[in-house]
């Protein structure tokens, strides 16, 4: 039986093209930029000064807040300055430059390979552990991991759901870390199971990749409470609540929280670095990153210190081709055009992807057929062609009373409308909106 | 034949007496007073005095006591001075005010760094990036302000890219500022000359980021503060302000304005023969 979720959803090709290369050690870079704002949430304060020296893994700001994390230095060496740059959510951010000297790791931090499966520490040390390690949600959302491992009073915790979709075409860093790291992330599954007191865990994935499917199928009937669970192709497969409605068939409630439908959902990066950081003591300071795109003559996945400018990466897979139109943070349909290549890559960089000028270019806007395409895709079933038209004249009780901020802004209207409107973008607009009128009526 | 006439004129004739007594039985009394004060109003309904339409601005005009923060912006003092004799109520002399673009980076003053190739919209490209220059602050010049003038007074110049104002056409309706997503566009005092002085730049951010994403940004560094006579110039943030109750447009912090992102509009030519480096052109026509 193949699951996936009823309402909309698209096939655009998926063209996994760095799929088959395996994860490669970039080098570690002369300087790194650490914002102070990788994460969903407040941003985290800045414990060191100009001049000190840190280790690798040490921390170097702090989590200000219950809905924040904390940031570690990803290499040994000197910080230089705590300034203002162009980052790649394209807007000027609070960074802290470290420039590097040598690779001196934190004495604390276990750096072999070897797989550590006896889970000794009890739930309350495990959240702990992923709140000193910083560690965040590695989907792209980048929401706090601890927080989401506080179930809260009269709630209950039915299952844990592991997010192994990836269905953002191009992007193949959680598959390739599935394919090598898979004990370790069934380690970090019964890790979280035990930290959130869940009885069982299913882990979807979706069928594009037979190979993780199998491989986690063989070692899962040695974990008797974990199920992988194949998914139909389809996105947003990987959006929290299409995988819960796809996985276990229950919906979350409108406005609601995956814990009100019983379901937490963690991704399969964060499920590596719970494991890291709890068995390992190792902070959330690299990641997994696909640098791909038609025209990139080195496809990589490659292991990167966060911090690192993108520009290096780059350089890594073969440089920027002719005639490139957009690098993107991210996937094609989720993420962000980025400004500037010496923006560094942040806890939540999945991927880079380079795109053709001729694919990347918008098409002109044209009117409206009525032909309801955007509605059939909705996956979470608002009008699109509506609310953009709402969103354009302000129309702030409507936009609410359309359930605009339902959107999850997957960009599944934006991708299928013939007439090339930027549903999307006006959507996001309206939520804008509406978040103002709600601030300033409190 | 026959029938249909005589239904037809009866409905109609007992409709009459129906509507006869009710408007007997239900007449409005309205002041006549508001119907003569809406006639002198500018008749825009443009909303910049706050109500919905000139009606309503004139009825609460004539009805309430306090009018002290009715103004209608269009019709400026000379209409506000006619209706209050006409109503018998007294007004304060309000400033002409006019709308002013606070920011100067176009192509010639700022590097592009990107190309933004979304909606057309600022109010989107505000929460997409930064800008295709890289300043946080300024100007997108995708004209949200445009489309929003009742009174065609503003418009997107070709060449820079910046939004104009036309002095003679703007009345301060103000609806152009509560479009802009970056509060570039501020109603300024004006008087009959149109003469003004004004930072041309919003960018709060350090002088060295300012200076770097734009040529003509305010740097901070406080030269105008000094030399204004009247203290009427504040610094906060990085960010010089000159607040026009208290600006005697002598001009001097115009001549300190290192980058000079200070302007000066419609003044005439200074006497003193030695000009300081030319100033870059003014937003303003």
């Amino acid at each position: 039986m193949v699951y996936t979720f009823p309402k909309g959803g698209i096939h655009p090709p998926d063209t996994k093209l760095a799929a088959a290369e395996s994860i490669t050690t970039l080098a570690v870079p002369d300087m790194v930029y650490m914002p102070v704002s990788q994460h969903l949430g407040v941003p985290a304060k800045p414990i060191v000064a100009r001049g000190d020296e840190v280790k690798v893994g040490a921390k170097i700001a702090e989590a200000s807040g219950f809905v924040s994390a904390f940031i570690h230095a990803p290499v040994s060496g000197t910080v230089q300055k705590i300034d203002k740059m162009m980052c790649a959510s394209g807007f000027y951010q609070d960074v802290i430059v470290i420039k590097t000297n040598g690779d001196v790791w934190e004495e604390t931090i276990n750096r072999t390979d070897e797989v550590i499966s006896d889970i000794s520490l009890s739930a309350e040390e495990i959240r702990t552990k992923v709140l000193e390690n910083g560690i965040v949600g590695m989907g792209g959302a980048t929401f706090p991991s601890h927080v989401k491992f506080i179930v809260p009073d009269g709630k209950k915790a039915e299952e844990l759901i592991i997010n192994g979709v990836e269905c953002e075409p191009y992007l193949s860093s959680d598959h390739r870390l599935m394919l090598e790291k898979a004990e370790e992330i069934f380690v970090g599954i019964e890790i979280i199971k035990k930290a959130i007191g869940v009885p069982v865990a299913y882990v979807g994935i979706e069928k594009n990749k037979p190979d993780a499917i199998e491989l986690f199928s063989t070692i899962a009937e040695k974990h008797p409470t974990i199920t992988v669970i194949p998914l139909e192709v389809k996105y947003p497969q990987g959006g929290e609540k299409q995988l819960i409605k796809a996985v276990t068939g229950k919906e979350v409630p409108i406005g609601g929280l995956p814990i009100d439908a019983g379901s937490i959902v963690h991704n399969v990066g964060t499920v590596f670095a719970v494991y890291e950081a709890v068995q390992k003591n190792k902070p959330l300071i690299e990641r997994v990153i696909t640098v791909t795109g038609k025209q990139v003559l080195q496809q990589s996945n490659f292991l990167v210190r966060i911090g690192t400018p993108v520009q290096q990466l780059i350089d890594a897979a073969g440089g920027v081709p002719e005639d490139t139109g957009k690098v993107i943070a991210g996937g094609p349909m989720m993420g962000k055009t980025i400004t500037s290549l010496n923006a560094p890559v942040t806890k939540g960089t999945s991927g880079i992807l380079m795109m053709p000028s001729t694919e990347s270019k918008r098409e002109e806007m044209a009117n409206c057929i009525r032909c309801g395409k955007c509605i059939s895709v909705c996956c979470v079933g608002v009008e699109p062609y509506l609310l953009m038209s709402l969103a354009e004249h302000e129309m702030v009780d409507e936009l609410q009373e359309h359930a605009v901020m339902q959107c999850i802004e997957c960009g599944s209207c934006s991708f299928s409308c013939p007439a090339h409107r930027p549903l999307l973008d006006y959507i996001r607009l309206g939520k804008n909106i509406v978040r103002e009128h709600t601030k300033k009526k409190k | 034949m026959f029938f249909p006439v005589i239904i037809l004129s009866s409905i109609g004739l007992g409709a009459a007496i129906i509507l006869f007594f009710v408007s007997k039985k239900f007449k409005v009394i309205e002041n006549p007073l508001i119907d003569e004060v809406e006639e002198m109003l500018p008749a825009a309904n443009c909303g910049g005095c706050g109500y919905p339409g000139c009606r309503k601005f004139a009825q609460v005009f004539v009805e309430s006591d306090d009018v002290e923060n009715l103004y209608c912006p269009v019709g400026g003092g000379d209409v506000m001075k006619q209706i209050a004799e006409l109503a018998g109520k007294i007004v304060a002399v309000q400033a002409q005010k006019v709308a002013v673009v606070r920011c100067n980076g176009s192509c010639e003053h700022t590097n592009k760094q990107a190309s933004y190739d979304g909606a057309v919209s600022c109010r989107l490209a505000d929460s997409t990036f930064a800008g295709e220059s890289g300043c946080s602050f300024g100007c997108f010049g995708y004209g949200d302000c445009v489309p929003v003038c009742d009174f065609d007074a503003i418009y997107i110049d070709e060449q820079t890219g910046l939004p104009v104002v036309s002095t003679e056409n703007c009345t301060a309706c103000g609806k152009c500022v509560d479009i802009c997503p970056r509060d570039i566009i501020e109603l300024r005092k004006t008087n009959k000359k149109d003469l003004k002085i004004f930072v041309s730049c919003v960018n709060k951010d350090k002088g060295a980021l300012a200076r770097k994403v734009c040529e003509v940004a305010c740097i901070g560094c406080g030269k105008c503060v000094k030399a204004c006579p009247h203290d009427a110039i504040t610094m906060v943030d990085n960010l010089a302000y000159i607040i026009d109750d208290k600006c005697k447009l002598c001009r001097k912090c115009v001549l300190e304005c290192p980058t000079h992102a200070i302007h000066e509009t419609n003044f005439p030519p200074r006497k003193i023969k030695e000009e300081p480096v030319k100033k870059p052109e003014v937003a303003e026509k």
